[in-house]
């Protein structure tokens, strides 16, 4: 570990809390925004600095990137009227308390030893898993489980998002031509990486949810260039769309009872290919439900 | 001090940081934004719990955690920043819709 290492790493670690700071206290939602996506950088540095390179993608992908955009489509930054301080009693009350809990938790953290976690477990069992990835694995496989709610939980948040939007979408301004050449370019290549990163899950960092969050944002240039309608709940394809991936995921799930077997699991035979389908089904169903958090746009069809 | 607690460390600070402004703050936007920060610090958490053995490969099972709350969380802001729109107060003379 050299000098310039770990004077990285204290970069990194003084900056995290600093920048976090800045988002909060800056005076205007715009700038906010902005330091937010600065502050997802550095998470993304981190995450490669403590070895976790899918973490590190989806946390681009999906974390800052998706996150921020949405904070600036919705509209939200309009300059606010300065907000006033809380009573001197109630700010001290709140400082003591953090206090307290910084206190107390680093404290915890400071006194765990140096587990190596299950990592043995998850190593031990990997061939048996289908695929040679570990997180992917633990994913799709051993906490298969896990996943399968959060395919739901998706499913939830879509319905709860699309149920909130009102009936017209928003009118904005025709697409420019670079926009429209960036998407004749760039769309294309999204469309790629996106199956590259998920059939190369299997192996390598990537997977269903970095693939369904780079092919929400080419949905989004779309949606900006008017060659997509946002997406809609009333829709019968958005909802075929919305459904594959739990489905799949569902019947890959059930598939062992007819067997014998229990809940989630797949035969060693059959591994691969089932959570190769469950994948495909569930990063469509990711890049729909992310391209429907965007608050529905209607470009103006630019005269040609 | 190895790294990993250097992160946590900095994870449990950055908590504070977002929690702070989650309660000291009266705009929705910037609430969304403590909350989003406060769970990072805690996915940062995590990750650095993996990172304990000092040497070979971290452990992937809370990689696999924080993937889920990761996704899990934007869908949480999502459908925050969507009820935020409809609560939005215009005001007078905004051309919007």
């Amino acid at each position: 570990m050299t000098g310039l290492e770990r004077l990285f790493d204290l970069a990194l670690v003084v900056g995290l809390p600093v920048v976090a700071l800045a988002v909060l206290t800056a005076k205007e939602l715009r700038a906010a925004v902005a330091l937010f996506l600065s502050l997802g950088l550095l998470m993304a540095l981190v995450w490669a600095r403590l070895d976790a390179p899918d973490v590190a993608l989806v946390e681009a992908a999906v974390g800052t990137g998706l996150t921020g955009a949405l904070l600036l489509a919705s509209g939200l930054a309009a300059p606010a009227p300065p907000q006033l301080p809380g009573p001197l009693a109630q700010r001290l009350l709140l400082a003591i308390g953090l206090a307290g809990l910084l206190g107390a938790v680093g404290l915890g953290v400071a006194t765990a030893g140096g587990d190596p976690g299950l990592r043995a477990a998850v190593l031990d069992n990997l061939q048996r898993s289908g695929v040679t990835h570990p997180p992917t694995a633990v994913l799709l496989n051993f906490r298969g489980y896990d996943t399968l709610l959060e395919a739901i939980v998706l499913l939830v948040a879509a319905v709860g998002v699309g149920s909130l939007r009102r009936e017209r979408p928003v009118a904005i301004g025709p697409p420019g031509p670079l926009l429209l050449e960036l998407v004749r370019w760039v769309v294309p290549v999204l469309g790629v990486v996106a199956g590259y990163l998920l059939w190369r899950g299997s192996d390598a960092p990537g997977g269903a949810f970095q693939a369904g969050a780079i092919l929400a944002g080419g949905g989004v240039l779309l949606v900006l260039a008017g060659k997509l309608s946002a997406p809609r709940l009333a829709s019968l394809r958005v909802r075929a769309l919305l459904l594959a991936g739990p489905v799949a995921f569902l019947a890959a799930a059930a598939l062992p009872l007819g067997q014998g077997g229990s809940l989630l699991q797949y035969p060693p035979a059959w591994a691969k290919a089932l959570m190769l389908g469950i994948e495909v089904a569930l990063a469509g169903s990711i890049a729909v439900v992310l391209l429907m958090f965007f608050p529905a746009l209607a470009p103006a069809r630019s005269g040609r | 001090m190895t790294p990993w607690l250097w992160f946590a460390l900095s994870a449990v600070a950055l908590f504070a940081v977002g929690l702070h402004g989650l309660f000291s703050s009266r705009q929705l936007v910037r609430q969304i934004l403590a909350a989003n920060i406060s769970a990072s610090a805690v996915l940062l958490l995590l990750v650095a719990f993996a990172r304990r053995a000092p040497s070979g490969d971290p452990d992937p099972v809370p990689h696999a955690l924080v993937l889920t709350g990761i996704v899990v969380s934007v869908s949480a802001t999502g459908v925050a920043l969507a009820l935020a729109r409809r609560l939005r107060v215009r005001p007078p003379g905004s051309r919007r819709r």
